[in-house]
Parts: structure tokens; C-alpha cells; sequence
């Protein structure tokens, strides 16, 4: 099954070939990744989707843990969470087309960020199955040219475990003491 | 204080109780170099890179402390590529500082440049690469500690050539690691230390299995008593051979691949194994869908990644393993287990049958009888034996008893052939007093001996004891097992070792006789300079018991006729 992984970084160079070489020398399959900044400068988030069984995402994640500028890690699979995936999508649409195409944007909520005389390029956000969705209803009238973010993903609610966590780098000692945080209601310092 | 890279560097080396290093320069490193007459540590001069890194490896094993392994960037670097990785899947903390090309020649395919960060990637704990002076510093001192810290291991740090050059305000005082999102100190919930009480007292068939762990993290005696008071019998691996003493009624010696058939069968019968500092590797356990199947099993591993990875277990409790005996030992009860201790007992037989030293002398050398005698000879003294990889390795585990931790030093899990000779060098610079043997195999010895100059230059007395067979041993052996004797590039040519030696200066002879082991032991133990001893035993002897790769631990290949030849693990 695909199991989604919130992974706090220190925001320094080399961290993503150590993750990603992580995930390659294990074998575990990466379905997708996604790197980005954070509110904090010296903090980067990905989201790792992961093609793994229940034990084999535990071994992701304790694996992660080794990695020793990785600071956080969370499987959010099985919590309540917010994923999204953007994509932007070319599809051929010449005159007689090009109104039911935007119809079907219009549809699943898609922007028209594009026009051409023969073609369209619409913006789509949202879950993996919507732009499934929409790209299959696409596909008729020729999909052109497509290009997908992969998923980042955020838990619901107030300020998540992983946020209020005090998750900085560059100005902590000695790492924390005592046991791995638990899976839920983490709160450790550094 | 205004000071260059390279002066910090050598100050933090010696803030952190630096010595010795072990290096070979280069352009690279030479700013490095330079700085060096400004401290008091040692550097030993290798002949090879992988050398140091050996050499750095049998330090920090022998020791306890960090080992040091210095080389230049490209050609330097990758030669330390084995010797890393050896320390990689053997947990043991080196550091391994590298010169690296300028800073703004990085990426530019420079003269001597390789990406060793790049390249060392998935074989070290962590790495490193600095290219300012203000960073060397505080680089060191996490490099240390991330290497000494949780399940130690290998950290490389590569420093460009301009940071070695530049200078920056350095006050000299120690600067902390700044690691936030390292937590080498993980402890087990109460919850689980109650799951893993429950199991202990309710199994009837227990065994310990004891890894490299207790030794790294000083449990020898926590493991003894709990032993002890639970009456649990005890099987290592072959890193774990010292952390137990050999002559402990509780101890059942060597498990896995070449382990006591005795242990082994324990293993496969046992209803509750527990796991401490040992990792499940393939070579101890066998089939993994046929090993020890009725048993629960508990886990006490530092490295929560090791935890389920081979084998499920029921409970695992993380973190040190010398801090999680110490919480368990006041509840662990004490429970009377002879039936089970005598069943294995019966398994074991008679002591004397199995004495090496019993068996009569048909004219052949053989090198367990050589290790024996090594063995019985060094007694009582303080000595450390370094093994090579391969038949002799095994023989080692089997016939030399160790009673004291750190007192076998060996390339376990990456079986690193030419390890012995330099990881001896290492042993023998941290622990000067020690009395240490090389025990290496004609294969093995040729694929680092260069480092004879290297000892002979430091002037130590290493005792090098040649098993020399004519073979590439290990391989022969699985070549007449599962490849129909086709000795396919196994024979092998030596240089005449004694002649060798003697072109370095370092006394030798060479013994082909069971009669003449003892007296030239004896003799070369004596003489206070190096030593070389060529033991030409018996080629095509081959290491029993055997279970195949692959095979259940309980299918054990064993000595066709145990009376004629050397077994005594029959």
C-alpha cells in the first residue's frame, strides 16, 4: 500500500541525495517526493509516498531517523490529512473541441492558465484520484503535454504535532535524551 | 587567535584525545601536513590507504576510543573505501579526514578530485564536506561524537584544500555538536521492559544470543549476571567472541554458519531467544523461514532500523544495551533450568573427546591445531588476536577461547581479506603493552602486506602467524562443497614468506610439523622485534561444522570422520 511520510529536514546542501540514496540502498520503492521550504529557513519538508507494507514503512521510518540531518518524521497514512497534487495539463482543444474541454475544467474546478489556437492548458489541484479523474476525460481529445508536482500532504487540524515540535537546526546542543518520541502527541526539544 | 584550518584541526583532533593518526599525504592535504609540526600527534605512515583506515578501525576496536585515518582527495580517498565500509557493517567509530581540491575547483574534474562524500554516501554514519576554516571546528567535534555515539561507526570528513589554508578567529576552547536531529539515546517504555520480564520468566528453553553490542556498550558483566541469576545459556557471534568469557559454564561458544553444532540446535529448539547487541545477520541465522521456529524472541538492539529487519520479533527494547540490562537485572528472577542446561550439555558431549589436543598426531599440520597451541601458549597473558577473513578466521573463533572483550579483533560483517595485518598495526598502537598476533591467511596477508614496512618503521613487535595453505581456503572449501572441487583460481602462489620477511628485517621461519609449533611460539614470543611464523598446514582441510547458504541452521554439513582429521567440534 502507499504510505505518505512528512519528513523534516536541515535545509543544507546534500540532504536530498542522502535521503533518496537512503530509499535506492534499502529497496524501497519511492512512488513520489517532494522538497520545498518551510516557515522556518533552516527547516525543508518533503513528503515521501511509499510504496511499503506495514512493516516496511516502519523500517522506512526508523531508516529516516538514521539519516542524522533528518529531524522529524511522521507516516500521516492513516491520519486525518490534507494531500495535494498540482498538474498542469496541455490538451489539444481546435475550435469544435474547445468548449467542452473547458466545460469539463470547469467540472473538477480547473484553471485555463493557457490558450493557444489549438491547444489549452489547464491547472489542476487536488487529490492523486481528482486529476486521475480529470485526465482520463481528457485523454480524447489528446493530452499534448503533462507535468505533475507530486503529492505534499498536511495533517488536519490546529497546529500539528510536527510543527509545534521545536524543530530547528544550527543553534541546538546535544540532542535530546530519553525515549523516541511516541507516534502520537510528539514533543521533543533539541 | 587568528589560525588556519589546518591548525584547528590538529587542536581538535587533540581536544578530542588524539594520539596517533594513521595517513599517507598528497597535495591535497598537504596544508594539512604542514600544520602537523605544530602538535604532538603521532602519525603513522601507511603504505596503502586502506591501511589507515584498517589501522584506525583495529585502533578504535582495541581501544574504545575513535580511530583517526588520514588521506589525500581523489586516489587517497577512494583507497579508503574498503577499510570504511569494513567499519561500517562492524559498527566501529572512525574518523577519516580527506583532503579535497579547492573549494572553487569542486565540480570542475580537477586533478585528484573525487566526490568522496558522494562516494561514501551509504557506507558511513555521516559525512562531511568543509570548505572554510570556521567550520572545521565544529565539524570535528560532531564527527567524534556521531562516530562514538549510539551504534558507533565511520564518519569522513572532506576538507578542501583553501578551507585547510584559510584562517578564521578560533579561541581554542571545545565547540558543542550542534546535531538536532540526532538521537543516538532512545530507551524503552516501561510497557516493554514488562513484555520482555513476561517472557523470560515464562520460557522453559531460553538462550541468549550476544552480539558485538555488549562489548561496544560495556554490558560484559550486566550480561553475566543476567545470565547468571536466570541460568540462560550463552551463544555470541563472532563479534561478540570475548564479551563472555569462554570458559563460563553458561557459555555455548559460536553460533551461525561455522558456530557449534551444539548452538545451533539450542537455537533451532530453544522457545525464547534473546537478542542482545546482535543483529540477526544471515551468516548466524540460516534460513530465515526455518530459524529457531518455535522460539519468541526479544530484541535489545540499539539501532531501532535492526529491529524487525531479519527477523520479527516479539518485543524489542531500544536503545543502550548496558542501560536496558541495568533497568531489567533487579526484576529478572532466579529460575532453575537444568533440564534444559543438561539436554544441551548431553548435545555438547564429552569435553575431552572434543579436545584438539587429544587427537592423534598423523603426521599433518593443521591450522586449528596451530591456533590451539597460539592459544594454550598466550594463556593467561594479555593478548589480542587479529584475524584475517576466511578459514583461519573461523578456526580462530572456534579454537582460540577468548575470556576478555576487545581481545579478538576481526572483519565480520563485510569480510574484508587483507584486514588482519593493518587492523594489527592499529591494535598494537593503541594497546602497546598487549602482546598482539596477526593470524592471516596466505591469501589474505598478500593483499596487504605492504604494511610489513609500515610496522617495521613504528617499530612494533606484531606477531604475524602465516595459515598458509596454498589456497584461496574459504573459497576452496565452497568450491569442493557446492561446486564439484572445480578449484577454479583458488591455488595460489606465495613468495617464499620467510625470505620476504627478512627483506624487512623482521624475524621468520617457517614450520611444517604439529611438533614444532610450540617451541617456535614459544621462541618467537621471546625475540623483541617482529615476528613472521610460516605455518604450512594441510591444504585442502576444510571448516566444520558447515551450514550451507541458504541451508536451515539446524542442517549442519559435518566432518565426514571427525576422529581422523581435526575436529573437535564433532
Amino acid at each position: 500500500m502507499l504510505n505518505t511520510f512528512v519528513v523534516y529536514v536541515e535545509n543544507k546542501p546534500g540532504v536530498l541525495t542522502r535521503v533518496a540514496s537512503l530509499f535506492r540502498r534499502r529497496a524501497f520503492n519511492i512512488d513520489s517526493l517532494t522538497v520545498g521550504r518551510t516557515e522556518k529557513p533552516e527547516v525543508s519538508r518533503m513528503t515521501i509516498v511509499v510504496d511499503a507494507d506495514r512493516d516496511q514503512a516502519l523500517r522506512v521510518e526508523a531508516n529516516l531517523y538514521k539519516l542524522v540531518n533528518v529531524l522529524f518524521v511522521e507516516n500521516i497514512t492513516s491520519k486525518a490529512a490534507i494531500s495535494r497534487d498540482l498538474a498542469m495539463i496541455k490538451v489539444s482543444a481546435k475550435h469544435d473541441a474547445r468548449s467542452h474541454v473547458l466545460e469539463l475544467a470547469n467540472v473538477f474546478r480547473a484553471r485555463v492558465v493557457d490558450l493557444a489556437p489549438e491547444s489549452l492548458t489547464i491547472e489542476i489541484t487536488g487529490g492523486e484520484d481528482k486529476i486521475d479523474g480529470l485526465l482520463e476525460v481528457l485523454r480524447p481529445y489528446g493530452v499534448l503535454e503533462m507535468v505533475r508536482t507530486g503529492i505534499v500532504a498536511m495533517r488536519r487540524g490546529g497546529k500539528s504535532e510536527a510543527a509545534s515540535a521545536s524543530i530547528t537546526s544550527g543553534n541546538g546542543a546535544e540532542p535530546a535524551a530519553g525515549p523516541p518520541p511516541p507516534d502520537d502527541n510528539i514533543s521533543y526539544s533539541v | 587567535m587568528i589560525k588556519t584550518g589546518s591548525q584547528i584541526l590538529w587542536e581538535c583532533l587533540e581536544q578530542q584525545g588524539v594520539t596517533t593518526v594513521f595517513g599517507y599525504p598528497g597535495g591535497a592535504i598537504l596544508p594539512a601536513y604542514d600544520a602537523l609540526k605544530y602538535s604532538n600527534i603521532h602519525h603513522v605512515l601507511v603504505r596503502h590507504e586502506q591501511g589507515a583506515t584498517h589501522m584506525a578501525d583495529g585502533y578504535a576496536r582495541a581501544s574504545g576510543r575513535v580511530g583517526v585515518a588520514i588521506a589525500t582527495s581523489g586516489p587517497g580517498a577512494t583507497n579508503m573505501v574498503t577499510g570504511i565500509a569494513t567499519a561500517m557493517l562492524d559498527s566501529s567509530p572512525i574518523v577519516c579526514i580527506t583532503g579535497q581540491v579547492g573549494s572553487k575547483l569542486i565540480g570542475s574534474d580537477a586533478f585528484q578530485e573525487t566526490d568522496i562524500t558522494g562516494v561514501t554516501l551509504p557506507i558511513t554514519k555521516h559525512n562531511y564536506l568543509v570548505t572554510h576554516a570556521d567550520q572545521v571546528a565544529r565539524t570535528i567535534s560532531e564527527a567524534f561524537y556521531v562516530a562514538s555515539s549510539g551504534r558507533p561507526g565511520p564518519v569522513l570528513v572532506d576538507i578542501t584544500k583553501d578551507a585547510q589554508q584559510s584562517t578564521c578567529e578560533f579561541d581554542g576552547k571545545p565547540v558543542k555538536p550542534q546535531l538536532p536531529g540526532y538521537r543516538p539515546d532512545l530507551s524503552p517504555t516501561p510497557e516493554e521492559y514488562k513484555q520482555a520480564l513476561e517472557l523470560i520468566h515464562s520460557a522453559k528453553r531460553p538462550v541468549i544470543l550476544a552480539g558485538h553490542g555488549i562489548i561496544l556498550s560495556g554490558a560484559m558483566q550486566e550480561v553475566r549476571t543476567f545470565a547468571e541469576r536466570n541460568n540462560i545459556p550463552v551463544g555470541l557471534t563472532l563479534l561478540g567472541l570475548g564479551g563472555f568469557p569462554a570458559s563460563h559454564p553458561l557459555s555455548l561458544g559460536m553460533m551461525g554458519m561455522h558456530g557449534e553444532a551444539w548452538l545451533n540446535t539450542t537455537i533451532q529448539e530453544a522457545d525464547l531467544l534473546i537478542a542482545l547487541g546482535m543483529r540477526f545477520d544471515d551468516r548466524v541465522t540460516g534460513n530465515l523461514k526455518t530459524y529457531a521456529p518455535n522460539a519468541k524472541k526479544i530484541h535489545i538492539e540499539i539501532d531501532r532500523a535492526e529491529v524487525n529487519k531479519n527477523v520479527k520479533v516479539d518485543v524489542a527494547l531500544v536503545g543502550d544495551l548496558r542501560a536496558i540490562l541495568r533497568e531489567l537485572l533487579p526484576k529478572v528472577k532466579s529460575q532453575d533450568r537444568h533440564e534444559w542446561l543438561a539436554y544441551i550439555d548431553r548435545m555438547k558431549g564429552d569435553a575431552s573427546v572434543r579436545d584438539i589436543q587429544n587427537l592423534p598426531d598423523n603426521g599433518h599440520l593443521y591450522a586449528a591445531h596451530v591456533i590451539n597451541d597460539i592459544w594454550r601458549e598466550t594463556l593467561g597473558s594479555d593478548t589480542i588476536i587479529v584475524t584475517d577473513v576466511g578459514q583461519h578466521q573461523m578456526w580462530e573463533a572456534q579454537y582460540f577461547k577468548h575470556e576478555e572483550p576487545r581481545t579478538l579483533i576481526t572483519s565480520g560483517g563485510l569480510g574484508t581479506m587483507g584486514f588482519a595485518l593493518p587492523a594489527a598495526i592499529g591494535v598494537k598502537a593503541a594497546r602497546p603493552e598487549a602482546e598482539v598476533w596477526a593470524v592471516v591467511g596466505d591469501g589474505g596477508f598478500q593483499m596487504t602486506m605492504a604494511e610489513l614496512a609500515t610496522m617495521v618503521q613504528e617499530k612494533m613487535k606484531v606477531n604475524i602467524a602465516i595459515i598458509n595453505n596454498g589456497y584461496l581456503g574459504m573459497v576452496r572449501q565452497w568450491q569442493e562443497f557446492f561446486y564439484d572441487r572445480n578449484y577454479e583460481a583458488t591455488p595460489l602462489l606465495s613468495p617464499n614468506f620467510v625470505k620476504l620477511a627478512d627483506a624487512y628485517g623482521i624475524r621468520s621461519v617457517a614450520v611444517t610439523q604439529r611438533s614444532e609449533v610450540v617451541p617456535t611460539v614459544q621462541a618467537m614470543r621471546k625475540h623483541t622485534g617482529p615476528v613472521l611464523i610460516d605455518f604450512q598446514v594441510e591444504q585442502e582441510d576444510s571448516v566444520y561444522p558447515m551450514v550451507a547458504a541458504g541451508a536451515s541452521l539446524h542442517e549442519m554439513i559435518r566432518r565426514p570422520n571427525p576422529l581422523e582429521e581435526t575436529a573437535a567440534d564433532a
